[in-house]
């Protein structure tokens, strides 16, 4: 999970979509909220919404002129609205929050099976996605089809956020996709290294975060977003 | 079709927004030529380019030979400082095969000669992208176009972003490789000069068609006047002013 999201957030950050994690994890609060209504597992319906959310986004992004980010922010906003009305008071400060300990087996296959996809996906896409990043022109004339490449990689994004809510909860889901790759910008000087970096950072303040919370009898969520964010902290003194 | 021809383009029509970019462009170009597009800012240049890589919607027919293959150098770059993409993952999007990359950075100009050369050559290899000089930028694109071994080379303003110095290596880069590499030649520019120096034939731009021929006889009054009318007119009168 960690190095997942580390993974992911690194092209995240390339492509100056630091925020789109963080709103995008709102989207999901209404999808757990129906359904718990119809008493599915919440992660199931995290997936659905931020699906949905995705698709809707590259759509709107391709037929019109607007921003991705300027899009994510009206779903965003419409979604938290609704999820907070939907989502029964005792649930909603779980998935706003997230709770490590709430997770059963069937989530924890759901995470582990969703990370790797992640993770072998995003390096996969990983050429296409960095030349677009360059010059999305220069991919196309070249035959990679951006808007196929594009979407894929929201897709990841949406999946690697829905599996980010149960662990921290959606109002920290951002910082697990964002804080590690802008840690490992900072002390890297190239791709592959910043990648690396990134995923290492995310694996270890997930760890160091869970072991630190039990110690402490807290919650794990907002420790291991702490940790990484003492971890980019550190990365301004060894800023190149 | 016939065989010395590599592209031809019939009845090219672009409209965004209601708004004509484009009217009824046709013109060939034919295999070992040096082309030129020029025309004013906003005379639909780019937009032509984009048209006949297939990376715009369009009416009308743009037909390449069979076996044309297309390097494709963009107009200037604006790659952050603080992207930590170097330029040898760059040119690896291209090409893994590392003998192949320094034998195309060494063909536009890095690392050729002397030891001290060679060693910036390696050197530039783990340099970010966004901490090049224009001159270098540039010629990093250009060794990524022709890392595909293309038949054909499509320049957007190659010397947008590039000192004045660099500009003269730039263009006599272009027709070095075209020497060597056999390769048919696309370029945009604005600079009448170089077009004189450097294309076979050049296609005045601006909107539509205004000329289209070896630069000598293409390029007229008439022509020029189409093309830059306005500025022409304000600069004439501008001068007018300071002398008076």
């Amino acid at each position: 999970m960690g190095a997942s999201s580390g993974l992911l957030g690194s092209f995240m950050v390339l492509k100056r979509m630091s925020l789109v994690g963080d709103a995008l994890s709102h989207v999901a609060l209404p999808g757990m909220a129906i359904a718990l209504t119809f008493s599915l597992n919440p992660i199931v319906g995290a997936i659905m919404a931020l699906t949905f959310a995705v698709f809707g986004i590259w759509y709107l992004g391709e037929k019109t002129e607007v921003y991705s980010e300027a899009l994510v922010g009206v779903f965003f906003t419409a979604s938290l609205a609704m999820g907070i009305l939907i989502t029964p008071e005792p649930e909603l400060l779980e998935a706003l929050f997230g709770n490590i300990e709430n997770i059963n087996l069937f989530d924890g296959l759901v995470t582990i099976c969703g990370s790797i996809l992640i993770f072998f996906g995003a390096m996969k896409l990983s050429d296409r996605l960095l030349l677009g990043v360059v010059s999305e022109d220069l991919a196309r004339s070249m035959g990679v089809k951006m808007h196929k490449v594009n979407l894929a990689y929201l897709l990841l994004v949406g999946l690697v956020v829905a599996l980010g809510v149960k662990f921290v909860g959606t109002l920290l889901t951002g910082a697990l996709v964002i804080v590690p790759a802008v840690a490992a910008k900072n002390m890297t000087k190239s791709v592959r290294s910043f990648q690396i970096m990134s995923s290492v950072i995310g694996v270890a303040s997930a760890a160091c975060g869970i072991l630190v919370a039990q110690s402490l009898g807290v919650a794990p969520g907002p420790i291991v977003v702490l940790i990484s964010i003492s971890a980019f902290l550190l990365s301004l003194l060894f800023k190149n | 079709m016939t065989d010395d021809l590599l592209l031809k383009v019939t009845g090219l029509n672009v409209v965004f927004d209601g708004h004509k970019i484009l009217e009824d462009i046709s013109f060939d170009v034919k295999k070992d030529d040096t082309l030129a597009i020029i025309g004013p800012n906003g005379a639909g240049k780019t937009v032509l380019f984009k048209c006949i890589l297939g990376l715009l919607p369009y009416k009308g027919k743009v037909i390449w030979a069979s076996g044309a293959t297309i390097g494709y150098v963009p107009q200037k770059l604006y790659v952050d400082k603080d992207v930590p993409l170097t330029v040898d993952e760059f040119l690896s999007f291209k090409e893994k095969d590392h003998l192949k990359v320094e034998e195309a950075l060494i063909k536009v100009g890095f690392g050729s000669d002397n030891l001290h050369s060679i060693h910036r050559g390696s050197r530039l290899l783990g340099t970010k992208l966004g901490v090049l000089s224009g001159g270098e930028l540039q010629r990093v694109l250009i060794a990524f176009a022709i890392l595909g071994r293309p038949n054909v080379l499509l320049f957007d303003e190659p010397t947008s972003g590039v000192d004045i110095s660099a500009e003269e290596t730039v263009y006599s880069l272009i027709s070095k490789l075209k020497e060597e590499e056999d390769l048919t030649i696309i370029f945009i520019s604005h600079e009448l000069e170089v077009v004189y120096k450097y294309a076979a034939n050049v296609l005045c731009l601006n909107k539509e068609k205004v000329c289209f021929g070896p630069p000598r006889s293409a390029i007229d009054k008439t022509s020029l006047n189409r093309l830059y009318g306005d500025e022409v007119n304000f600069f004439k009168h501008h001068e007018h002013q300071h002398n008076g």
